[in-house]
């Protein structure tokens, strides 16, 4: 008992960097061989091609939110507020359309990306200047985007302007040399934010902050500015995410992104980020998104789950593959 | 003749407004229904907002109101706070549960007031007075015999389903007893939870899985928008039908245009809540007798009765 209490410090640093971060991809690695296993056509590039870039939304908003949860916060707004920048955008982008004709789409991405900024603000201001816990802050925010899209929608569906629709398509269904846009754009959101959380000062104060609050502040690190700022980060991560959404189905509804908070955080988790903060993987991160959306596709695919127990067999794979990257930890 | 007698009751209207009786002489019908969050709660709020507009300007002795209310448990509290301010003589419901919300409707009957239930009956039907319905189960019968039909009676279906309840339940129901003993066949049926997101990662893995697919049924519109994007993007030619129902605006249009792939719609229209309102005002306004259930057909919409069930400016 006694070097075990000793030891988690060591350990963790000497093993984590080599198998701990291994076990998403372990993970992966095993839900894909059990994929194809059930079904040969789980491997078939387009079926590849299709569940990953599905994958891209949740993993780009996840890598967001590696931030907030790695600096000690959490964010449940995130699926409200990615359904009210898409209700802003697409608003924005119709009523610009007549006058720019199809400029209205950079302009439009544009809004988005200020508008969650501030929306990433005002969740960070009222944390740590408001100094109120990120759950119930945030369980706030979740609210006020939510009711703000229906009354946008009147509670029905705001559709993107016809000038704009075919303009715009590519984003989500267009390719460079084969690879869909969508994963080219969370492949380089997560290289930025590999870059930024392992590489520059600004990411370790984020994890520094997120293990131990006290200690950072004692060694001259402003928490309430590192905390902040990881809710703009995942601000900004909300608005590219919703960027490449609007062209999927040129529509916002007050159904929009509704549970998408709940997938954000179990991606994060299952990628090894602590969610009591202090440890944050990227790769991971983007590993455990992929996993979610190849459990759901997989429940498809599969002839021997009946449609009424598919949500509990997703539980329990979720909950197999916290066990092999916990496992792998060891 | 009838200008006279018009202006008479004016004068004398205008004569009662000025003592207390006058209160007892104007009828309050208070509507309760479920906060717009998704297109057919929408399309409610919107109806019963455009017909009470239409009923107070059309009968000056009746006055129509229009709750709406995000959950049960506020639905509750909006009714017993209407009927505790003020006298209600008829309540038109949507509940958005049986269970909870049958007691408090009860209470409300128990003062006196006319009871008329929409769409999703209470657990005792002895509460209401009038019940007004749609046909769940020729939703999915209806949009089953139409591609028997037209498929010549066989042909591999992909099924997507909305949310487990009764309705969802109902609706396949009608759907499994139309194609029952043609060849026809249902290849998959996966919830899909009534949300088009869902709807269309639920299609792709679909077209993954299954090299032939004839048609695709979603029972409900917003699922249908979906999966037509999956079927898009995927330049299959093998779907021959992919069809919906509840009317969407979106989906109506495409019928108007005679759109091959979506050529017909079953309504489960949200304008229910009008006939509702419009007929429990009759029996206020017009003395007529309309106690009793009022069971909607879901008809087949093609070209031809399209318009009927279009509505443009509602935003379902």
């Amino acid at each position: 008992m006694a070097d075990l209490a000793a030891a988690p410090p060591r350990a963790q640093h000497g093993w984590s960097i080599g198998w701990g971060d291994a076990g998403p991809f372990l993970a992966l690695a095993a839900l894909v061989l059990i994929g194809f296993l059930i079904n040969p056509d789980f491997l078939s590039a387009n079926n590849i091609a299709n569940v990953v870039t599905r994958s891209a939304f949740i993993a780009i908003i996840a890598i967001g939110a590696t931030f907030v949860i790695a600096s000690g916060g959490l964010d449940l707004s995130v699926g409200s507020m990615a359904a009210f920048i898409t209700g802003v955008m697409i608003l924005f982008m119709n009523w610009a359309a007549p006058s720019v004709g199809t400029a209205a789409i950079p302009l439009g991405m544009a809004v988005a990306l200020v508008t969650s900024i501030a929306c990433g603000l005002l969740n960070g201001t009222i944390v740590t200047i408001g100094r109120i816990e990120p759950f119930i802050a945030t369980l706030g925010t979740m609210g006020i985007f939510r009711a703000l899209i229906t009354y946008m929608t009147n509670g029905g569906t705001i559709a993107i302007d016809r000038s704009l629709r075919d303009a715009y398509r590519p984003v989500y269904f267009g390719d460079v040399l084969g690879v869909p846009i969508p994963i080219l754009v969370s492949l380089a959101v997560a290289l930025v934010a590999a870059y930024v959380l392992y590489r520059t000062r600004y990411g370790r104060r984020c994890v520094a902050v997120g293990a131990n609050e006290d200690v950072a502040r004692y060694s001259g690190i402003s928490v309430a500015r590192v905390r902040t700022l990881a809710f703009v980060i995942q601000g900004a991560c909300v608005a590219i995410a919703a960027v490449c959404y609007v062209p999927r189905l040129g529509a916002a509804t007050p159904t929009t992104g509704l549970l998408w908070e709940l997938q954000v955080i179990t991606a994060v988790v299952i990628g090894g980020t602590a969610l009591r903060g202090g440890r944050g993987r990227v790769w991971g991160t983007v590993a455990g998104a992929v996993i979610l959306e190849f459990i759901a596709n997989l429940m498809v695919l599969s002839d021997f789950v009946s449609e009424y127990l598919v949500a509990a067999v997703q539980g329990v794979i979720i909950i197999i593959a916290m066990l092999i990257q916990r496992m792998s930890k060891r | 003749m009838l200008r006279n007698a018009l202006i008479a009751a004016g004068v004398t209207t205008a004569l009662l407004a000025a003592g207390p009786a006058s209160a007892a002489e104007k009828k309050t019908i208070a509507v309760s229904i479920p906060a717009a969050d998704h297109g057919w709660t929408a399309g409610i709020v919107y109806h019963a907002n455009a017909t009470a507009k239409e009923i107070n300007k059309a009968f000056p002795g009746i006055e129509v109101i229009v709750k709406t209310s995000p959950s049960a448990s506020a639905q509750v509290s909006a009714i017993e706070d209407l009927s505790a301010t003020r006298k209600l003589d008829a309540l038109v419901i949507l509940p958005h549960t049986s269970e909870e919300l049958t007691t408090p409707v009860k209470a409300i009957k128990e003062k006196g007031s006319f009871i008329t239930v929409v769409d999703r009956g209470l657990n005792d039907p002895h509460i209401q007075d009038l019940y007004v319905a749609g046909d769940n189960i020729a939703v999915g019968f209806n949009t089953a015999k139409f591609l028997v039909n037209r498929m010549g009676g066989k042909g591999n279906l992909v099924v997507l389903r909305g949310i487990p309840t009764v309705i969802d339940d109902e609706r396949i129901k009608g759907f499994r007893d139309g194609i029952a003993g043609s060849d026809l066949k249902i290849l998959d049926i996966q919830y899909a939870n009534w949300n088009s997101d869902e709807a269309f990662k639920l299609m792709q893995d679909y077209l993954a899985k299954y090299p032939q697919i004839d048609a695709v049924w979603a029972n409900d519109d917003d699922m249908l928008l979906g999966v037509l994007e999956a079927i898009k993007q995927s330049g299959r030619k093998d779907i021959k039908f992919a069809l919906g129902g509840n009317g969407m605006k979106e989906i109506i249009e495409k019928v108007m245009a005679a759109d091959p792939v979506t050529p017909v719609e079953t309504p489960y229209p949200p304008s229910m809540i009008k006939t509702a309102i419009y007929l429990t005002a009759a029996h206020f306004a017009g003395h007529a007798p309309v106690r009793g259930s009022l069971k909607l057909d879901a008809p087949l919409i093609t070209k031809e009765n399209a318009e009927e069930y279009y509505f443009p400016d509602s935003p379902f």
